[in-house]
């Protein structure tokens, strides 16, 4: 037993002395293998008799147990050390870009159309949309707007030879859904509008959301709080908003909403952010719907005004140049 | 329009600050543009009187004055030619402070004292006149504050009006609207029926009394054409922004300005035997008294005489008759033109004045025998002469009839959320002018007033007391709503969805006008004729576009003179293309790429982007429909003969992509390759509803082929043949390598496929398996000519 002693220390000091993984192997055949060292002194056990065999055979087991141990130490640190190793080779440096395509952008409009659809879905507006080459009648007669009207002059129309036009608001749509739709209506709809004007705030084309609810009862105090929740919703912020008085052929009353903010010289200013209006009983009447029985309420807004006042971009042109520059501010 | 606050405030005047007052108006839906001084700041300036002047010894060009101020002379040095003794000037004593901080100091000009300054109009800044000094009327009290002599201590406000609100185009309307919005009573001018002088009456007929339905004339003879305005005259007139001209045009813009009634006056010597209000006739020609020769339509109403037109009814007059400083005897016009006949008509002739302005939004039928009145008053006191009786044509069937309108109190307060007391609902309105025909526990009736034209129905009296009320102090609440849910269908691809995917696929999205210019788009179309704007506000943007690609190519070209080197660009939008079925306004969907494959970075050197790059960024989005499109070599007058296909849908074509031509890249000067597409969106903006299929649970078969074939011989051809050959279970067709070169014939390509099989319920057999791929090799042999490679 006494070389059973000096096995165990040689053993345990031939796997310190193991310098890679194959050398380790070997440590393992040469004392545990089938023909290993420690595993042979089982063998001397038949030279024992019946009572001492217990005793000398687990020591041997524990012998070999010991070895066993300290190579499952040394394996484990050595994969440990082996993957460390890899893992340093493997370092690169992260800040390096990724690879393949950056993201591009939506176009600033249509980032404030769809924060405004948004916002209308969610008291369950659906979208609808119109034709921008407009008949005379969906542009204007339908919208109490006769030939001659004042208010004619104020949209500056683009006009083809055959009596249609380009669409010179979105109210149009407003018609054509009526026609179609009995209420209750719950309509947004977005688009391109076109007005014979250029220059540092009019654009010969531009973007407008009207909107249009039609149901029983519903009221001017009803316009006002939907407003008032939308242009806070927009803007984020909870706005002075007032309702000053104005006119539309097509709404009546009409009313213009102004946003409340501080002047550079601390004075309050306001600033006029979209126009509305209770439907007037004309356009009811043009469109088959009971005036008696329903009433609603109209409302439209400039989208790059709004996108404007949003983003603070100053120049309207800029929102059609499609300068790489200008777009990818709104990535 | 601008008006001069001091003159409303003479005829209504609420304690109120003149910030309060506009702010109220504005809320009234009269809304403020914007608020001037009538004058510069300045003070210290007084009025005096030249008592004594002489040349200055060493001076052309300057005298010097002695100056009264009424109880001491003072000697001022001044260069203006009209400096003269016994004319009241504006005299800056020292001490005075001019507009711009200007302080009047003693002061010596060679070598002659002057102790203070005599100023002209633009130096106190109450007009651009800069010919001399000022002089003031001859009674003006001698030392009072010019301020206050000319009372400039007074707004101009610049009122934006709505059409509906003719009503208001006057200084009696205004009033009128103060007085209501505060309860406060309005004074206007004392004016009393003016007796005529002589018997004098000239003819008047009104052919056309259904746009004429009153019309009033006089004469006045023997007037002194040389006076001038008084200052108090012009004053009011400039901050009204009209100018003084003589006495007659100054007061007939005065009562337009007072009570809105515009007037016209004729010069009666140069009007032959009558005067006529009829239609013109087609071609008659008329020279306007801006000195603009017009031809004139059947539709204009005009005022004519015997020989011919003198003017056009209610817009402007003529050359001839107008008022000159020959002028001894005057004809007064007051008339009522009904609105359906002028409006419009102005802006037919390039015109608009104020009078047009006015009788298109609709003048009080009932105003023309006091405006008469009180121009011929006023105008006397100016430059005398005697008056004749006032001639009147009056058809009364033919004037506006005063509609009868109800307000249901119920209907008020359902449409305000809010009950308004029934006496302020009275005293708002009938301050207004409506008369109370009657009432009863529902609702009153009234008759809106000769001066309103915008009061028919119901809701225009809704608003009315809605307006005065003030929106603002009405209540504001959530609609209650049903709250059922509106249809959405779920293969719906919402334009939201396939223009994030674009974004994430690295591109910008672009807005471009509607309106291209012809030459352009004819490079892109010739396919198609575009619609023509009449009145397009420039020559590149006179046509409607029919593709979206000219506007995505001046974005490109925009874009690269400002040395991007990679463009990314789609828009979405409508294209314009006329049809036998009439003008078809589709949506598509359209992109453009240029430049380096990926952006600029450290791995590897930069590809230029080539058609595959398009088609796949395409693929994706024609993938978001989930239906099967098909591309097949076309030829497009904007792209690349070989490098260009036509996008099919079932068989249909609903889109175009490819290599812009490298002769257009060239011809409009950009830098190449330029790769487009463009298809319509409803094409891509329905999907198909997803329907299960169960899995298969046993293994999939492949086999590899490498063929080769001509090169002309499409993939899509082959892909067909091996579909059409490989039996019932082939479950993919996998193009893996397409090669031409060394070791394939020239004119040959090879292709690499990977075909897979695989059946739902057992196991496939190498037998099996191999008896379709030798039926595979022979239809392409037989088809394509192709063989295996060897």
């Amino acid at each position: 037993m006494e070389h059973l002693k000096q096995l165990v220390t040689e053993g345990l000091d031939a796997v310190v002395q193991a310098a890679d993984e194959a050398a380790l192997d070997q440590v393992r055949v040469q004392y545990l293998g089938k023909k290993g060292e420690l595993t042979q002194q089982l063998k001397s056990l038949g030279k024992l008799s019946a009572e001492e065999r217990p005793a000398a055979g687990a020591k041997i087991n524990e012998a070999k147990q010991q070895v066993q141990d300290a190579i499952t130490i040394k394996r484990t640190m050595m994969a440990a050390n082996a993957l460390s190793k890899q893992l340093a080779i493997e370092s690169i440096d992260v800040t390096l870009p990724g690879r393949g395509q950056t993201i591009g952008g939506l176009h600033p409009v249509t980032m404030t159309i769809e924060r405004i659809q948004d916002f209308f879905a969610q008291i369950g507006f659906s979208v609808a949309k119109g034709p921008e080459i407009e008949d005379d009648y969906h542009n204007f007669e339908a919208l109490n707007i006769p030939a001659h009207h004042p208010a004619r002059a104020m949209h500056d129309t683009f006009y083809f030879g055959d009596g249609t036009l380009l669409r010179t608001h979105t109210s149009g749509v407003q018609v054509r859904t009526m026609e179609k739709q009995q209420p209750p209506i719950r309509i947004i709809c977005p688009g391109r509008v076109y007005r014979c004007d250029s220059d540092q705030t009019h654009s010969p084309m531009f973007h407008q959301v009207e909107g249009l609810l039609v149901d029983d009862n519903i009221s001017f105090a009803d316009l006002k709080g939907i407003l008032h929740n939308f242009l806070n919703v927009f803007f984020e912020r909870d706005l002075q908003v007032r309702f000053r008085p104005s006119y539309f052929p097509f709404t009546e009353p009409s009313i213009e909403v102004d946003i409340g903010y501080q002047g550079e010289d601390g004075e309050q200013k306001w600033l006029e952010v979209l126009g509305c209006g209770m439907v007037h009983p004309k356009v009811f009447e043009h469109s088959g719907i009971d005036t008696e029985q329903y009433t609603g309420f109209a409302f439209g807004m400039g989208v790059e005004r709004l996108a404007m006042l949003r983003y603070g971009v100053k120049d309207l042109r800029m929102f059609f140049e499609n300068d790489l520059r200008f777009l990818a501010q709104f990535s | 329009m601008k008006f001069s606050e001091q003159w409303l405030r003479d005829w209504v005047n609420p304690a109120m600050s003149s910030d309060e007052l506009i702010a109220q108006i504005t809320l009234a839906g009269l809304e403020v543009d914007g608020v001037e001084s009538a004058a510069g700041e300045f003070s210290g300036v007084i009025v005096g009187e030249i008592v004594h002047i002489q040349q200055h010894p060493d001076a052309d060009k300057l005298r010097v004055c002695q100056v009264s101020d009424g109880s001491t002379e003072t000697q001022v040095v001044c260069g203006a030619p009209n400096a003269r003794v016994g004319i009241k000037v504006a005299f800056a004593t020292v001490g005075a402070v001019l507009p711009g901080n200007f302080k009047i100091k003693k002061a010596k000009l060679r070598q002659q004292e002057s102790f203070g300054m005599l100023c002209s109009a633009a130096e106190l800044e109450i007009s651009e006149e800069n010919d001399g000094i000022m002089e003031l009327e001859a009674d003006a009290p001698v030392g009072i504050d010019v301020r206050d002599y000319l009372n400039l201590n007074d707004k101009i406000i610049d009122v934006d009006l709505t059409p509906n609100r003719g009503d208001c185009l006057s200084i009696a309307g205004l009033a009128r609207e103060v007085g209501v919005l505060n309860s406060a009573d309005v004074t206007a001018p004392e004016c009393t029926e003016l007796a005529p002088q002589i018997e004098d009456t000239f003819p008047v007929r009104v052919s056309a009394p259904e746009h004429c339905p009153r019309f009033l004339g006089r004469v006045l003879n023997n007037i002194d054409i040389t006076k001038t305005s008084p200052l108090w005259l012009q004053e009011k007139l400039r901050r009204c922004d009209v100018r003084s001209v003589d006495p007659v045009v100054d007061v007939t813009n005065y009562i337009l300005l007072e009570m809105g009634q515009p007037m016209h006056a004729y010069d009666l010597d140069k009007v032959n035997g009558s005067i006529i209000v009829r239609m013109a006739s087609q071609g008659e020609t008329l020279t306007l008294l801006d000195g603009q020769s017009v031809e004139l339509t059947n539709e204009t109403l005009v005022i004519a005489d015997n020989e011919g037109v003198l003017g056009i009814a209610g817009i402007m007059g003529g050359a001839d008759t107008g008022v000159n400083v020959g002028t001894h005897n005057v004809f007064l016009e007051a008339a009522f033109f009904n609105p359906i006949s002028i409006a419009g008509k102005a802006r037919n002739y390039g015109l608009h004045t104020d009078a047009s302005h006015r009788f298109e939004r609709g003048v009080d039928y009932d105003l023309q025998r006091k405006a008469m009145d009180r121009a011929t008053m006023l105008l006397q006191s100016i430059v005398g002469g005697e008056a004749g009786p006032i001639v009147e044509q009056a058809s009364v069937e033919h004037l506006p009839s005063l509609a009868t309108v109800t307000l249901r109190k119920a209907r008020l307060e359902a449409l305000l959320a809010y009950k308004i007391a029934d006496q302020q609902v009275l005293d708002i309105l009938t301050r207004l002018g409506l008369t109370l025909v009657s009432s009863n526990d529902e609702g009153w009736s009234f008759t809106a007033p000769s001066w309103r034209f915008d009061i028919a129905i119901e809701a225009d009296l809704v608003e009315e007391v809605a307006r005065v009320f003030g929106y603002n102090n009405l209540p504001s609440t959530s609609p209650v709503a049903s709250m059922e849910i509106p249809a959405k269908p779920e293969v719906e691809r919402s334009l939201s969805i396939l223009r994030r995917h674009m974004v994430s696929r690295g591109y910008q999205e672009a807005i471009t006008y509607s309106m291209v210019e012809p030459g352009l788009l004819a490079k892109f179309d010739d396919q198609n004729k575009p619609v023509e704007l009449v009145n397009p506000i420039s020559a590149d943007m006179a046509v409607m576009r029919t593709s979206l690609w000219p506007g995505l190519v001046k974005s490109l070209q925009h874009n690269q003179n400002r040395q991007q080197s990679r463009v990314r660009l789609f828009e979405t939008g409508q294209r314009f293309i006329p049809s036998d079925q009439g003008l078809q306004q589709q949506d598509v969907f359209a992109g453009l790429i240029y430049g380096s494959r990926d952006p600029e970075s450290w791995h590897g050197k930069a590809q230029s982007v080539d058609y595959f790059d398009a088609k796949g960024d395409l693929e994706t989005l024609l993938g978001m429909s989930g239906q099967e499109f098909s591309f097949e070599a076309a030829h497009h007058l904007a792209l690349h003969p070989g490098q260009s296909a036509v996008i099919k849908l079932n068989g249909a074509p609903v889109g175009y992509m490819g290599a812009m031509h490298p002769g257009l890249v060239k011809d409009l000067g950009l830098l190449g390759p330029v790769y487009l597409f463009e298809v319509d969106l409803a094409s891509i903006s329905l999907g198909v509803l997803p329907a299960y299929q169960s899995l298969s649970k046993f293994p999939e078969m492949r086999r590899d082929l490498a063929i080769v074939l001509d090169q002309t011989i499409s993939v899509a051809t082959v892909t067909h043949y091996v579909e059409s050959s490989a039996g019932e279970w082939l479950n993919a067709v996998r193009l893996f390598d397409v090669y031409q070169g060394q070791g394939i014939e020239s004119g040959q390509k090879s292709l690499a496929l990977g075909l897979t099989w695989q059946h739902p319920e057992r196991t496939l057999t190498d037998e099996e398996v191999n008896q379709w791929v030798e039926q595979v090799v022979d239809h392409l042999s037989k088809h394509a000519g192709a063989s295996l490679r060897g």
